[in-house]
């Protein structure tokens, strides 16, 4: 039935979406380099809107930006009190949680989305993240999501922004991104969403490609394609470092 | 100063790793402990993914192991003969481990199982070695003469005996094997060097000298690390380079420092130094597991149970 839905939805969307307004994006960066002193980056998003025709009346346009880093597949525990210790007890895997999520937007996000809107274009984080296949694992699976959404919102991974887009003229918006220092790689996707009273008039995708650079690339592929390698360099300089600072302090000892 | 772990993928202050590794790395030159426990704990602490945190410190404990142990070479503390029968049985106890923890992995409860071991054991060595020290302070006090440690006991009714000069022992090679396997175990399900059980072990099972127990239990420490770290390596792909680094500068000049701190203290302060700090790490542990968790959930990747 949600898959019906979903596709009737995508079916309608780029007739009434493509007629009037359209969005033309822009990014201050569309790669982010993570370098070894990494710490942390901000985007700002810029845009305009394209139309043909006058500005619409009735309610004004707003705006919604999803950025969103790659799914994973996680696994959920609860702890419970057994014999007098906590301990984990129920364990639901869920198949795809974003690494990253932060939802900004020109207004309150219910008075810009719609719920129905939110749920077909899954836009909120309690929609992005993917409990289909938890609902046959637990009882109250929506429990397990909102503790996913709840312990990234806390590390900075999840973010709602309300009211952080600004809007000019029903035309121009802005607004800037902030990407957390524990950000992981991968291909980030951004959407641009323009709503008119709650629905969506147009929709607009692009990617934000977040790689890691240098030393840190080197080590990483490295750890990957030649473990081996990889586990006696490291030992090698744990050796040579703990034979040096033997060797450092002799010298010091020496000398007094 | 803000520094990106490549394999860890957080970021975290260089500074705060230096001194956590020196912190350790004192210890660890004091008791012949490689610091482990106290460690990966830490590392939980400030936000280092768990299998990481595990991994990276075996190869930091090789580092600080490697510096301690050339300072006791220095002083002639350490039993190569000794060092190297534990050692064979804790290479061997550690792949019994690895047999063990996949077994146990595959039941589930993993973590918790890794939890009350530590609570039991650093429970048990604690306060054993908490209520000896005392009483051998306590009688040094009376008489002002080295303490007698009884130096025959069923340890010594066994065959395949062997001469360990350093320690000044004559016993069956048995005991040792039999320490050795019990403690590679140990380490491999609780992803430690296992010195703070070792270190007990050899004093009170083996009956030998303080003084040579520390060096000879870095010795062999090294070698059971430096294996777990290429298992890591190679199979789960967690141990962090740059991590190590900032651990290992920390805690190699760490351990050198306390080398020379241990080298002053009485062996009977040492070992109630010690006991105190397990007690700690021991009642930590085990308040973790009691009290409610202001979070109930947690997030692991998936492919667990």
């Amino acid at each position: 039935m949600r898959r019906l839905l979903i596709s009737l939805a995508l079916l309608i969307a780029p007739l009434t979406a493509t007629a009037n307004e359209e969005v033309v994006l822009g990014l201050s960066q569309n790669r982010v380099a993570i370098t070894a002193n990494f710490d942390g980056s901000e985007i700002l998003v810029f845009g305009a809107v394209k139309r043909e025709t006058q500005i619409p009346d009735g309610d004004p346009l707003e705006v919604v930006i999803a950025i969103s880093g790659p799914k994973e597949k996680i696994t959920v525990r609860r702890k419970e009190k057994r014999f007098g210790i906590w301990v984990n007890t129920e364990s639901v895997t869920i198949d795809g949680a974003p690494s990253f999520y932060t939802v900004a937007t020109s207004g309150p996000l219910r008075d810009v989305l719609t719920a129905q809107e939110d749920k077909l274009s899954r836009v909120s984080i309690e929609n992005a993240i993917d409990v289909i296949s938890a609902h046959f694992q637990s009882d109250h699976p929506i429990d397990f999501a909102q503790a996913v959404s709840r312990i990234r919102t806390d590390n900075g991974l999840y973010s709602v922004q309300e009211g952080a887009i600004e809007v000019a003229e029903q035309t121009l918006f802005r607004t800037s991104v902030a990407m957390p220092a524990n950000l992981t790689e991968g291909d980030y996707s951004a959407r641009v969403f323009l709503t008119r009273s709650g629905k969506i008039v147009s929709e607009h995708e692009t990617t934000i490609d977040v790689r890691k650079v240098g030393l840190e690339r080197f080590l990483f592929n490295l750890s990957r394609q030649q473990p081996l390698i990889y586990g006696l360099l490291s030992l090698a300089i744990a050796i040579v470092a703990g034979w040096g600072a033997s060797a450092f302090f002799r010298v010091i000892r020496q000398v007094r | 100063m803000q520094i990106y772990l490549p394999i860890a993928e957080v970021s975290v202050n260089a500074f705060l790793l230096l001194g956590l590794g020196g912190l350790v790395g004192v210890l660890s030159g004091m008791f012949g402990v490689g610091g482990g426990f106290l460690m990966t704990p830490l590392l939980f602490f400030i936000g280092i993914p768990p299998a990481v945190a595990v991994a990276t410190e075996a190869n930091q404990i090789v580092a600080s192991s490697f510096s301690g142990v050339l300072a006791h070479f220095k002083r002639r503390t350490v039993d190569l003969r000794m060092g190297t029968v534990l050692l064979i049985g804790g290479l061997t106890g550690a792949a019994l481990g690895v047999v063990i923890f996949n077994y146990l992995k595959s039941l589930g409860q993993v973590d918790l199982l890794v939890k009350l071991c530590y609570v039991i054991f650093l429970g048990i060595i604690g306060s054993l070695m908490f209520v000896e020290s005392l009483n051998a302070i306590r009688k040094s006090r009376k008489n002002t003469g080295p303490i007698k440690r009884k130096k025959h006991n069923w340890v010594h009714g066994l065959p395949f005996k062997m001469r360990f000069r350093v320690s000044g022992l004559y016993i069956s090679v048995i005991p040792p094997l039999i320490v050795g396997v019990f403690v590679g175990i140990l380490s491999a399900i609780m992803g430690v060097g296992g010195g703070f059980i070792m270190v007990p072990a050899m004093i009170y099972l083996l009956g030998m000298p303080t003084k040579v127990v520390v060096g000879t239990s870095l010795f062999q420490i090294i070698f059971v690390t430096a294996f777990t770290t290429l298992l890591h390596a190679t199979t789960n792909y967690t141990v962090d380079m740059a991590l190590a680094v900032l651990l290992l500068v920390g805690g190699v000049i760490g351990a050198q420092f306390g080398a020379v701190i241990g080298a002053k203290l009485k062996a009977e302060q040492l070992r109630i130094l010690l006991a105190l700090m397990v007690i700690a790490v021991c009642l930590k542990l085990a308040l973790d597991l009691l009290i409610m968790p202001s979070e109930l959930y947690s997030i692991g990747a998936a492919g667990g149970h």
